[in-house]
């Protein structure tokens, strides 16, 4: 035989899964939002995606090719992800230097400086998100009303979402059975027809995308059950209480971007627990905040905030709070 | 004034002045008395934290210096004799003279001398590849080449060579911390004293089978052939499990063993070139 | 339902090509080499010098304390010499060189086809007996048995349990064993049941050898107390804990053995062994090696002799072909690769699986996503993206806080690893690390 005989240590065998297929997977998933997204905002919705994705792949590929000098990782498909996400967080009439900005900071502030996939303790998308609200306020909140296939980029009329309308009317005193004629209905809000950024207005879409995960075992049920679950929990106790001036939990699922944000970015491998025990306790601790900035905080949406806030403790839980181990309930017997 | 401005100001002062007398107190009563030598010492050190001296870092090595009654087997290999002495002179003790060593392969399995049998394709670890079987050659002693040495020198002294797949080691930037003696899983390297204008001659094998299987798996193994032995006038060297060994406290460096020996498995470094010979040319794993 | 163990496990393709293909018996080698380490424990010490004749069955080598095993040979002919020999991992180690002539066994072995049923011997002599004749633990353990068959005091054992599952892939011999020799491995089961005091066996087998579940179903009817479970489908099934989980429910605690739950677990080719050696004075010098592989062109399941050389088992399977990349000793997930071919066969080598050159090299390692797969690949719930990490730092203290010698380096955790990282390369090695250092600080 002229071939030497390879040898490595066991085992020698390995199953099917690579990151760039779990990545591919998760584009897969997007897939029905963006359609929806492109159907009700027009082609601002195409533009904001294609730059977004450009920018991010470009910041990292010029970073680890000029700066780190290290090899190539653009083709995994994580810098994919986190454009795809972003644009999904934006609205769809956005400026370009925005994104681009935006596209800088998730991926070389967020992730390349902590040393590159896997290492980043912040989903970098949503890290890009809060960085744009926060530092381009008018722009990141005027978000765009659902006007169609046809809209122009630059066309769109904004208007407020749901959530806006609800925060502003119950801080004006109006109670809530008003309020509820200026807003979308429920049927309305899960098929998308509503004002909000491009990912998170159509239920439907992000369902759907949910249940491909699953199938696909890309992510676990926990922490999209855990997250919806628990704000369905604290926001009925709260409408029980006081109707006008609390809204029911249906329209909190479906209004703003709990969806989007409990199925596609809290359970980002890398920010997320590691454990199953974990996952449920990060994805009550989300649901809690959200609950929370949305009913007493200053802004009407705090899904982004609660999942930065809730990555900071996943170290945490991670060194704590450990899967039972085999054998271990007999092992002080 | 107005009002205001001087409440915050007399309010600002008292809670500055309130914290400074805590601070104070709980000072003095948790103060902890350090031997202000310790300081100087840890000064005169060379700062590299790399645990040649066997104390878990620089400051550590200055309490056990500080704390000793002689300097008996305390020793920085990275600052030498200038900065033992400082100590000394700190310390007013006396600093014992210790011979300056050096990083040494005793390998010299090239791919031209030692045959490669298989592949290996695991993780580049030689602590895992030397668990899991005899190497990719058939010299079950011998380097393996996946670098856990480059890796544990903190002083930039040890790189890998990639067309011989063994360790190059620096004499200038050597240091004798001894890191790369602990790293390497095969003990492959040792440190030896130096010797003027940096020579060194050695058995570079550690080949403990019998002559015929070393030298079948490795051109200039040792076969143990004692010629060497035999040779040696000052007693110098030792055949010990089927390898010889040369002390080189012992040697003067007359080199006739390296004449003798028949597979060139003695290495000998930075000496004037000899009068014509057919000799192979041996890979130099040490350079200036 | 089928049972099963709850937490962990993977899939990897079957490929069991020789489930068809009858045992066959490999012609006597013209020489062998025995090492004189086949087991856990001690190694032997030779009996024999150069130059003596020996029979087969003949004890040539001595276990040496209780935690040992005895070497029998397996031909008849002239011992050549005692001298290092490498072993599979390319390292030396002692071994008895023997010339083959002949094929002349032991007077007092009985070589009659006849299955004979009933036991005379008490429990104490038939532990003894397995200790006389070699029998060690023939899953690919190579564990004494008689040390499993000895229960301390203090200790009960409730319950057999054969291990007929096979979960690695490609691997057939206990497959063609249970098919071939049923009704001697139950024989050997109730042998077993008698040494431990216990009236109920349970054999577990893999859902995927239905033939097989069949076949000794219906055997065991006409045998006391001894039940036939098939199991779900999932590696590492055949694992011991994990065996005793599916079948009893009951877990192993950590650092503790089956005895403590109860359970004593042997493999379907260790009962066949113990049915040979107390029924028909057969010592333990042959075994069923399952020779595999896509590109082999008589793959198959060969009785083979110990001591017969790799290179003539792969020569009687067609020869090793043309594109090999790797050969594996055992299964594809938990055996070792080999570096050539001249190695001896030993009593727990279970197979030989060939790679073709495109299934031989790793994937390239990518950083760890934190996905957490490993986790939920680990049928123990151990970390292995953290022990990895401690591991290659040296965090040992805190490896063996986190259960790394828990471990039964099963493999799934790399298996599943979407990064390709080479988890369980660190494990082992912090395993061996936090093995010292405990064995250190008892001395001190």
């Amino acid at each position: 035989m002229s071939n030497l005989l390879n040898v490595s240590p066991s085992p020698h065998l390995h199953g099917k899964e690579s990151t760039q297929k779990l990545m591919l997977n998760v584009v897969l998933a997007l897939i029905p939002a963006f359609i929806t997204s492109v159907f009700y905002f027009g082609t601002g919705a195409v533009i904001v995606t294609v730059i977004s994705v450009a920018s991010c792949l470009l910041f990292e590929y010029l970073i680890q090719r000029f700066i780190l000098k290290r090899p190539l990782s653009i083709t995994d498909g994580s810098a994919l992800v986190t454009g795809i996400l972003l644009a999904f967080n934006l609205p769809s009439n956005i400026p370009v230097l925005i994104i681009i900005i935006g596209s800088f900071i998730s991926i070389a502030v967020a992730k390349m400086t902590f040393g590159g996939l896997g290492n980043n303790p912040f989903n970098p998308a949503l890290v890009g998100r809060v960085f744009m609200l926060i530092s381009f306020p008018v722009q990141m909140t005027s978000w765009p009303l659902p006007k169609g296939f046809g809209t122009g980029y630059l066309d769109a009329v904004t208007g407020a979402t749901p959530l806006a309308v609800i925060k502003e009317g119950i801080k004006n005193g109006e109670p809530l059975s008003q309020l509820m004629d200026k807003i979308p209905t429920p049927s309305q809000m899960f098929l998308g027809d509503m004002g909000g950024s491009m990912g998170e207005v159509a239920a439907i879409a992000l369902i759907i995308g949910f249940v491909y995960l699953l199938w696909r075992k890309v992510i676990t049920w926990h922490i999209p059950v855990s997250i919806i679950g628990t704000m369905a929990i604290f926001t009925a106790i709260l409408w029980f209480v006081n109707p006008e001036k609390n809204a029911d939990p249906g329209f909190h699922i479906l209004a703003g971007g709990v969806l989007l944000g409990a199925i596609f970015m809290a359970t980002d491998y890398v920010t997320s627990p590691m454990n199953p025990k974990s996952m449920i306790i990060y994805g009550f601790g989300i649901g809690l905040i959200t609950v929370i900035i949305r009913v007493w905080g200053a802004y009407p949406e705090g899904v982004s905030f609660a999942i930065l806030i809730m990555n900071a403790f996943v170290p945490l839980m991670n060194t704590y709070i450990k899967p039972k181990r085999f054998g271990e309930e007999v092992q002080n017997g | 004034m107005s009002s205001t401005v001087l409440i915050t100001i007399i309010c600002l002062s008292l809670l500055a002045l309130f914290s400074a007398v805590i601070l104070y107190f709980i000072a003095q009563k948790f103060k902890v008395f350090e031997d202000p030598r310790i300081d100087e010492v840890q000064a005169a050190l060379p700062a590299a934290n790399c645990g040649g001296c066997g104390f878990a870092g620089c400051r550590n090595f200055a309490e056990a210096l500080v704390k000793a009654d002689t300097f008996e087997g305390l020793n920085c290999p990275v600052g030498g004799a200038p900065v033992m002495a400082d100590v000394a002179r700190i310390l007013g003790k006396t600093a014992p003279v210790v011979e300056p060593t050096v990083a040494v392969l005793l390998c010299n399995g090239t791919p031209e001398f030692r045959p490669r049998t298989s592949q290996y394709n695991g993780v580049s670890d030689c602590r895992i590849s030397n668990s899991l079987y005899i190497g990719e050659t058939d010299c079950s002693y011998g380097c393996l080449g996946n670098g856990d040495c480059e890796r544990s020198c903190k002083f930039d002294a040890l790189h890998m060579d990639p067309v011989t797949g063994l360790p190059v080691i620096i004499d200038e930037k050597c240091v004798s911390c001894g890191a790369c003696v602990k790293a390497c899983p095969r003990n492959l390297i040792e440190l030896r004293k130096k010797a003027k204008k940096d020579r060194k001659i050695y058995v570079a094998c550690s080949n403990c089978d019998k002559g015929g299987p070393a030298r079948r798996a490795c051109k200039v193994a040792c076969i143990a052939c004692s010629k060497c032995f035999k040779v040696c006038e000052f007693g110098a060297i030792t055949i010990e499990n089927n390898l010889a060994y040369i002390d080189a406290n012992k040697c003067t460096f007359c080199r006739k063993c390296a004449i003798e020996c028949p597979t060139n498995a003695i290495i000998e470094l930075n000496f004037p070139p000899r009068k014509p010979k057919v000799e192979v040319q041996t890979e130099v794993t040490n350079v200036k | 339902m089928l049972k099963t163990f709850p937490l962990g496990g993977v899939h990897p393709p079957e490929n069991k090509l020789t489930a068809d293909i009858p045992i066959e018996y490999l012609s006597v080698p013209e020489s062998v080499i025995i090492p004189v380490s086949q087991h856990i424990g001690s190694p032997a010490n030779p009996v024999v010098n150069k130059g003596d004749a020996v029979r087969t069955g003949q004890l040539i080598a001595a276990g040496k304390g209780f935690i040992s095993a005895n070497i029998h040979s397996p031909v008849s002919g002239k011992v050549n010499k005692i001298d290092f020999a490498s072993d599979s991992t390319g390292y030396k180690q002692t071994a008895i060189f023997i010339d083959v002539e002949g094929d002349e066994w032991l007077d007092t072995i009985d070589r009659s086809k006849e299955i004979i049923r009933d036991i005379k011997l008490s429990p104490e002599e038939i532990v003894k007996k397995c200790f006389e004749s070699g029998i060690v633990g023939l899953g690919g353990a190579t564990f004494p048995s008689h040390v499993k068959l000895t229960v301390q005091s203090g200790k009960k054992c409730e319950v057999l349990i054969i291990n007929g599952v096979e979960c690695e892939p490609y691997l057939t011999a206990d497959h063609r064993l249970m098919l071939e020799k049923g009704e001697e491995i139950l024989t050997g089961a109730t042998i077993l049941m008698k040494a431990l005091n216990v009236d109920r066996a349970m054999i577990g087998i893999e859902n995927n050898k239905p033939d097989a579940i069949a076949h000794i179903t219906k055997l065991a009817t006409s045998f006391k107390g001894i039940s036939v479970y098939p199991l779900k489908v999932k590696y590492p099934q055949g694992a011991e804990k994990q065996l005793i989980k599916a079948l009893t429910g009951r877990e192993v605690p950590s650092g503790r053995l089956p005895l403590d739950v109860g359970a004593v677990v042997h493999n379907v080719g260790t009962a066949f062994a113990v049915y040979e050696a107390v029924q028909k004075n057969k010592p333990l010098f042959e075994r069923v090696v399952t020779v595999t592989g896509k590109s082999l062109s008589k793959p198959g399941n060969y009785m083979v002799r110990t001591g017969t050389s790799l290179a003539r088992l792969i020569e009687a399977a067609g020869g090793l072909p043309d594109d090999t990349g790797k050969i594996i000793n055992g299964g594809p997930m938990m055996g070792k690769a080999l570096n050539n071919t001249d190695v001896p066969v030993v009593k727990g080598m279970s197979g030989v699986v060939i790679f073709p050159a495109g299934e031989s090299l790793r994937d390239e390692i990518k950083p760890c996503i934190r996905c957490a797969k490993c986790v939920s690949a680990c049928p123990l719930n151990l970390e292995p993206f953290l022990l990895m990490t401690l591991s290659e730092k040296g965090l040992f203290e805190r490896a063996e806080k986190e259960r790394i010698t828990d471990c039964m380096e099963c493999g799934s955790c790399s298996f599943t690893c979407p990064a390709s990282r080479p988890l369980l390369d660190y494990i082992r090695l912090g395993k061996s690390s936090v093995i010292k250092m405990a064995r250190a600080r008892n001395l001190k």
